[in-house]
């Protein structure tokens, strides 16, 4: 299982393995990766930065350490194991600055765990993780005060207020005294909390709490906003208001933001890139619309080798229809997906569901 | 789709007008570096405590009743029996620094328990990304714990005093007993913190903050002379801060014989000790 290339090219492969047209386009850059030589930049890398929809050739990054703008964030070989359990298990990914890049995936897929590894929560070895050039490791400081992170629980204090709440971070991220004030109202402006700020948390509702959070987040002017699963639990609504308060943020920062999620339609919406993980490993990687793309590009080819060889009885008619992230996921993710992570199709009837009622 | 709401949005979604605001948050702060860190740090932390304890002090109340009593029921009855050789003070006069450090040292033994709390809230995972070592986070939480103990401490001088207890009032040995509860304080919040990073569930902690407190208490000078105790039950005082807690507080507030000195290098040393077990141990909390 770990020396499989997730995207393997082979031509007329079982329903569950990924075929790929363009195989070097999207990356789930493995191991060979991990042990490339870390000082040469890859060529074209300099100037790919300004336009993040471009689909040119070399999307992977593996290790642009002298560029002059260096990722926002970079893993390389990235790995935690849990006793037994391999969590991330060799992720290599790169967000370039300015970008909203979701990392997709069912429950148990590993997003937290990395999130977790990035955020200096959990100890990662030297050059595993680099957030805009300072290594997880050995400047944890450093990363630490470029970071924003929202964790996946609802995580303010009740018993302060939502300006409370805000100003201990904007005091423990060393604001001085004469500007706290101004950044925390400036912070729970952003949000839309202004109303609310001087109000006990615990009588805010989850979207609220949310937002709130994100006002601590920003409150220390992050370079790189680290969202774990910020909307789930949420109703349509507050999920529809948090985003939209991000991407408020970001454009008027120009701050980039991570985000995990395990609703496709979100990643689909708000991010720029996306990669999808699974089992700890990340199993495609661009746009949405390029992974769509490929897609479809795939089964059209898978069409074309069924009707060469007729034993195999594919489903030929799903080509015709627009392919969503969703069937991209299934179709990188194979068929563990259906063994193994009952929770993610429970979690897409619970989405099922929410769509209905809202 | 989330945005099937389309129409009418929240209210308080207002992007233009938000946008126009944040110049304040394009620019980072500039970093505290070396001492400065550790004292910010330990403000920010008791501020935060102060303001929880102005939204809500019930606790501060309900916490005075325990005290009240041992010193109302135990101190009364006791004084009228003089069966504990106290060398001439009335026994409810040297019952009073006993309580009083028991009653810091509950509040204290409880920041475990809220430790564990605030991981499982995800609170304190989120001040761990912050930059702020894990030394001064928990240096920050022994002297919100220390904070609290003070207030209530002064509390239970107070019922002290409407007992009739004679109770010095000047201002530096009270200064002095100040320093003395908030470094036991300091001390018993970081064991319990420690003990917290070592069972990391909650009720395995409760369990074990009722295991250790009443033997912590009773396992010292609290109640009774060390002098009365059996050997065995003497040599775990002498290792037991809160009697050099009580001893202090004692010499202090009634102004009878005790080794002040000593009493401030144990207490110190113990808050030291127990920030650096604290800090080694928060690391199998935050994972």
């Amino acid at each position: 299982m770990t020396s499989e290339d997730p995207v393997r090219p082979v031509p007329g492969a079982a329903p569950g393995q990924s075929l790929h047209a363009a195989p070097s386009r999207h990356t789930a850059p493995s191991r060979h990766t991990a042990g490339a030589p870390t000082g040469r930049p890859t060529a074209p890398d300099p100037d790919r930065t300004p336009d993040p929809d471009r689909t040119s050739a070399p999307d992977r990054t593996s290790a642009p350490d002298p560029a002059p703008l260096p990722d926002a964030l970079a893993c390389r070989g990235l790995r935690y194991t849990f006793g037994e359990t391999r969590a991330v298990d060799g992720v290599d990914l790169s967000v370039r600055p300015g970008e909203v890049f979701g990392l997709l995936g069912p429950n148990g897929a590993g997003k937290t765990t990395a999130i977790r590894c990035i955020t200096t929560l959990l100890p990662v070895p030297t050059g595993m993780v680099r957030v805009f050039g300072h290594d997880a490791a050995r400047e944890r400081m450093a990363v630490r005060r470029l970071l924003g992170y929202v964790p996946q629980q609802l995580s303010a204090d009740a018993g302060l207020t939502g300006r409370e709440n805000v100003a201990l971070f904007a005091r423990v991220f060393d604001i001085p005294r004469r500007e706290r004030a101004a950044r925390v109202g400036q912070a729970l402006e952003a949000v839309g909390l202004t109303d609310a700020a001087n109000r006990l948390a615990s009588t805010y509702s989850g979207g609220m709490i949310r937002r709130l959070e994100l006002a601590q987040a920003l409150v220390s002017a992050p370079r790189l906003l680290m969202l774990d699963e910020p909307t789930i639990g949420l109703d349509p609504i507050a999920r529809t208001t948090v985003w939209e308060h991000i991407n408020v943020v970001r454009a008027a920062t120009g701050m980039t933001v991570l985000v995990t999620t395990h609703y496709m339609d979100e990643a689909e919406q708000y991010c720029d890139r996306v990669a999808l993980m699974h089992r700890g490993r990340i199993r495609a990687l661009g746009t949405p619309a390029e992974l769509r793309s490929d897609l479809r590009a795939r089964r059209a080819q898978a069409a074309r080798t069924t009707t060469t060889t007729p034993s195999a009885p594919r489903t030929s008619a799903s080509s015709d229809v627009e392919p969503t992230l969703e069937d991209v996921f299934r179709d990188v993710a194979g068929t563990g997906l259906d063994e193994q992570s009952g929770d993610f199709r429970d979690v897409r009837s619970t989405r099922r569901t929410a769509t209905r009622v809202g | 789709m989330s945005e099937a709401p389309a129409a009418p949005q929240p209210g308080s979604v207002e992007p233009p007008a938000a946008a126009r605001h944040l110049d304040l948050l394009l620019i980072p702060p500039r970093p505290r570096t070396g001492w400065r860190v550790l004292p910010a740090r330990v403000v920010a932390m008791c501020v935060v405590e102060l303001q929880k304890l102005r939204h809500d002090r019930t606790e501060l109340y309900t916490r005075a009743v325990q005290p009240a009593l041992w010193l109302v029921v135990f101190g009364e009855t006791f004084t009228r029996i003089k069966a504990i050789p106290t060398g001439g003070t009335p026994y409810i006069d040297y019952l009073a620094p006993g309580i009083i450090a028991q009653s810091a040292m509950f509040i204290a033994i409880f920041y475990g328990i809220m430790i564990i709390w605030e991981r499982d809230a995800g609170i304190l995972t989120k001040l761990l990304v912050t930059p702020t070592p894990r030394s001064a986070l928990i240096a920050g939480k022994a002297f919100a714990a220390g904070l609290k103990a003070l207030l209530q401490a002064v509390v239970v001088i107070v019922i002290a005093a409407l007992l009739g207890v004679a109770m010095t009032w000047n201002p530096l040995r009270l200064l002095g007993v100040a320093v003395a509860v908030i470094l036991g304080s300091a001390f018993f919040s970081c064991l319990s913190i420690s003990i917290a990073g070592i069972v990391l569930t909650r009720d395995r902690l409760m369990g074990i903050g009722q295991a250790i407190t009443m033997p912590l208490f009773f396992a010292s000078n609290a109640l009774y002379p060390v002098a009365v105790m059996p050997g065995w039950l003497q040599t775990v005082s002498r290792i037991n801060p809160l009697s050099y807690q009580v001893d202090a507080l004692r010499g202090l507030l009634l102004g009878t014989p005790s080794h002040l000195g000593l009493d401030f290098a144990v207490l110190a040393a113990a808050s030291v000790a127990g920030i650096a077990a604290a800090s080694a141990l928060l690391g199998r909390l935050a994972r």
